[in-house]
């Protein structure tokens, strides 16, 4: 919203001085800085509504079968569980100082933030490989594949379909999240594209980064913490 | 009386050459980032994929000529069918209006150079063809047979190639998703100096409102189709009552999107005809900001009504009930916009072109379209005429009659500004009657059939019905034949026709500033915006 007023002289000049990161169709690093960030929320925003489909068959499945989501929970490991929603909210924290580096001129430094992210990232699904794996031992197993008799109770095949769906397309978000810091550090940091004049790019990343942390934060209670 | 204002094109303005001739060579085209050029890919893709899916329809149609069946096995019509309906709803009805005209006109009418995301605009286009490709793919492969809604648990457990469909639907939901965004962004930050809300053509409100339900809405379907990818290939069961799912959930994932999708498909048509409207009757259009703001209404009411879909589906009679009242309040303010663009029309100067005689077919057929749509949302009459022939009809009356005859509006008012050619105002003329009458021949014989009640979706009926069966077939051709005439004329225009000046209809909308066709970087200094978009010169009645 902030276009309308620029003076006309400064807009007139059309094709004058463009710094590198700014793109011909911007009038400026304000104009172009603005609508990367509002492109990155609406792009959130669609984000949340693609969970919200799992959220809502949690939630109608939850109420079907109240007894059964008690009793399955108590499969799942709350530990590891625990321990990887710590990881994130601390993975969190670095990509938060990345941007903040950036801010700072200190790419070295948002750099190094960077790996430790992605680091938290990669520890998180090795402890997600683990849990899996030993569900699928235990034949754990969404839908038909199911074949563990300990629970009592109506359709407990579906608590590991909704678990592994919703744990599954959120595992996907965290290994694509991995995918855009590689890039970002391989790509605009060590090319030099990023400074304090221009860094939306290491900021929106964070955005989708905090955004994939925070849907875990619903997605631990919603299914280890089950009462 | 056309060319009253404006500049006669100089295609050289200044030195700089048109959008069309500034690069050659394939790869100008499939790898461009200028928001003309793919606009008019999408164009091209969308109106190939809409002759796809109106043959097929010609073919089904012809069958259903006679009550028996002649052509056709059940099997075949129901697969003919299906496709017809996924064609057109996910590669032609949704990206319709927005991906093509909105493409190129929308930075034109907000003075701005290109989209605010050039990149991601060609990679929606791209998503497109990939998704496209599926369905093709599905197409060749022998087909799928559930409709095109995918309703559970019939899609999950049938043997055709229903995975590849779902799919090509995802994917093409990404594209959808994309362009969305990228309109959301562009309108925000990329509007000319001096270009206010309250300047906005009416066009860019319903752009706008288009947009928001396709990055709300188009998400929740896509989860749910991958869903069903799952439960085909995984049984993951959460649609399959086997498993204790619940293939009611389906319906309201699926309708959750699908009822908004058609106000994605219908409400840039509305803003079409809010610019016609207004041009061709040289007059400021009435009720500007009620226009603008039901469009917003509309998207926000249509998020609340999908229930309308499922009365007959066991949910519960208070959901139905509030369904239906809900529905009914989308009716306020559709009704408004008719209202506004019939009192546009009265005491105006009315320019009867062809752009003009697609705008009156619209605000007829539109109107029995709507309010069908309030026999439907009625519970005690729903009953009776779900999955009839009555909603068959009300659907093609809103879609085809509204979203087409706005998009058709919408590329003969935006022909001149795309390729710098007029098209041929007498053929045009023929082709417009044709698709009138076809039209209604087609569809309002399936509103009687349907009353009496011809179910949809059978290939063999009761002989009683054949009678308005065959007419709807003759209309179908007749349809079919004002089509092609227009494809034929407007592409004989390209050559042929007289060169465009920069604004044959005197509008006042920027796009109308540049050159036609526009240069590589649309104008040549930065435009600012001093007037509204329908700020047109008074008429002068004593003449009359």
């Amino acid at each position: 919203m902030s276009t309308g007023n620029e003076t006309e002289s400064e807009v007139a000049a059309g094709h004058g001085e463009h710094p590198a990161f700014l793109a011909h169709h911007f009038h400026d690093a304000a104009q172009q800085k603005s609508a990367v960030k509002l492109g990155m929320w609406a792009f959130l925003v669609q984000e949340i509504l693609f969970f919200a489909g799992l959220f809502m068959a949690y939630f109608a499945f939850r109420a079907l079968y109240p007894e059964t989501w008690l009793v399955a929970h108590e499969l799942l490991d709350k530990r590891m569980g625990a321990f990887n929603t710590v990881v994130l909210l601390f993975s969190s924290l670095t990509m938060a100082l990345a941007v903040r580096a950036c801010q700072l001129d200190d790419i070295k430094g948002s750099i190094r933030y960077l790996w430790i992210t992605i680091a938290c990232a990669l520890g998180f699904m090795v402890v997600k490989y683990f849990e899996y794996s030993h569900k699928f031992h235990l034949g754990l197993l969404p839908g038909k594949y199911y074949s563990y008799d300990g629970i009592e109770g109506g359709a407990p095949e579906l608590f590991f379909s909704v678990y592994f769906m919703m744990t599954g397309v959120h595992g996907l978000h965290v290994v694509i999240g991995v995918g855009i810091m590689v890039w970002l550090i391989f790509g605009p940091l060590r090319q030099g594209k990023v400074s304090s004049k221009y860094y939306a790019v290491v900021e929106n990343t964070g955005l989708y980064w905090h955004l994939v942390d925070l849907i875990w934060i619903f997605l631990f209670p919603l299914l280890y913490l089950v009462r | 009386m056309s060319a009253t204002t404006g500049d006669l094109a100089s295609t050289h303005g200044h030195g700089e050459e048109s959008y069309l001739t500034a690069k050659s060579g394939i790869a100008s085209w499939l790898l461009t980032v200028d928001h003309k050029r793919i606009g008019i890919m999408y164009l091209g893709a969308i109106l190939s994929f809409f002759m796809i899916g109106g043959l097929i329809a010609l073919a089904f149609r012809l069958e259903l000529a006679t009550a028996q069946p002649d052509l056709f096995s059940g099997n075949v019509y129901n697969r003919l069918f299906t496709l017809h309906g996924a064609i057109m709803v996910f590669l032609v009805l949704v990206p319709s209006i927005p991906a093509s005209l909105g493409n190129f006109v929308l930075p034109l009418m907000l003075g701005a150079k290109d989209v605010a995301f050039p990149k991601l605009n060609l990679l929606s286009f791209h998503i497109y063809i990939v998704g496209a490709l599926f369905l093709v793919y599905t197409l060749l492969s022998g087909g799928v047979e559930t409709g095109w809604t995918f309703y559970t648990p019939y899609s999950s457990t049938t043997d055709s190639s229903v995975v590849s469909a779902l799919l090509g639907a995802f994917i093409l939901g990404f594209s959808s998703i994309l362009t969305g965004i990228n309109f959301i962004v562009t309108i925000h930050k990329m509007r000319a100096p001096g270009l206010t809300w309250a300047r906005l053509p009416l066009f860019v409100w319903a752009s706008y409102s288009t947009s928001m339900i396709q990055v709300l809405a188009t998400p929740v379907i896509a989860i749910t189709l991958f869903l069903l990818v799952f439960e085909r290939t995984m049984g993951i069961g959460i649609f399959d009552p086997a498993l204790g799912g619940d293939p009611v959930l389906f319906q309201h994932f699926f309708w959750f999107y699908s009822h908004p999708v058609v106000y994605v498909m219908i409400l840039p048509a509305f803003g079409v005809i809010s610019e016609t409207v207004s041009i061709n009757s040289r007059k400021h259009i009435f009720g500007y900001s009620a226009i603008a703001a039901s469009s917003i209404a509309i998207a926000a009411i249509g998020f609340l009504v999908w229930g309308h879909h499922m009365f007959v589906s066991g949910q519960s009679d208070m959901a139905g009930t509030i369904f239906s009242l809900i529905t009914f309040g989308v009716a306020v303010p559709t009704a408004i916009k008719v209202f506004s663009w019939v009192a546009t029309m009265y005491k105006g100067s009315i320019e009867l072109n062809t752009v003009m005689l697609y705008t009156l077919s619209f605000l007829f057929i539109f109107a029995i379209g709507g309010l069908t749509g309030l026999f439907l949302a009625t519970l005690a009459v729903d009953v009776h005429m779900h999955d009839t022939y009555f909603v068959v009809a009300h659907f093609h009356y809103v879609m085809m009659g509204g979203t087409l005859m706005g998009f058709i509006a919408g590329i003969h008012h935006w022909w001149p500004k795309i390729t710098g050619r007029m098209y041929p105002e007498g053929p045009a003329k023929i082709g417009a009657w044709l698709v009138f009458i076809g039209f209604n021949l087609t569809f309002f014989t399936q509103f009687v059939a349907g009353s009496r009640g011809m179910p949809r979706r059978y290939h063999e009926y009761a002989p009683e019905f054949e009678i308005w069966q065959f007419w709807s077939t003759v209309g179908s051709f007749v349809l079919a034949a004002g089509l092609f005439l227009t494809l034929g004329y407007l592409l004989w225009s390209l050559k042929g026709g007289a060169k465009a000046p920069r604004n044959p209809w005197g509008a006042k909308s920027l796009e109308w500033q540049t050159e036609s066709p526009p240069i590589e970087h649309n104008f040549h200094a930065q435009v600012i915006c001093r007037t509204g978009p329908y700020d047109f010169e008074e008429i002068d009645h004593s003449k009359a």
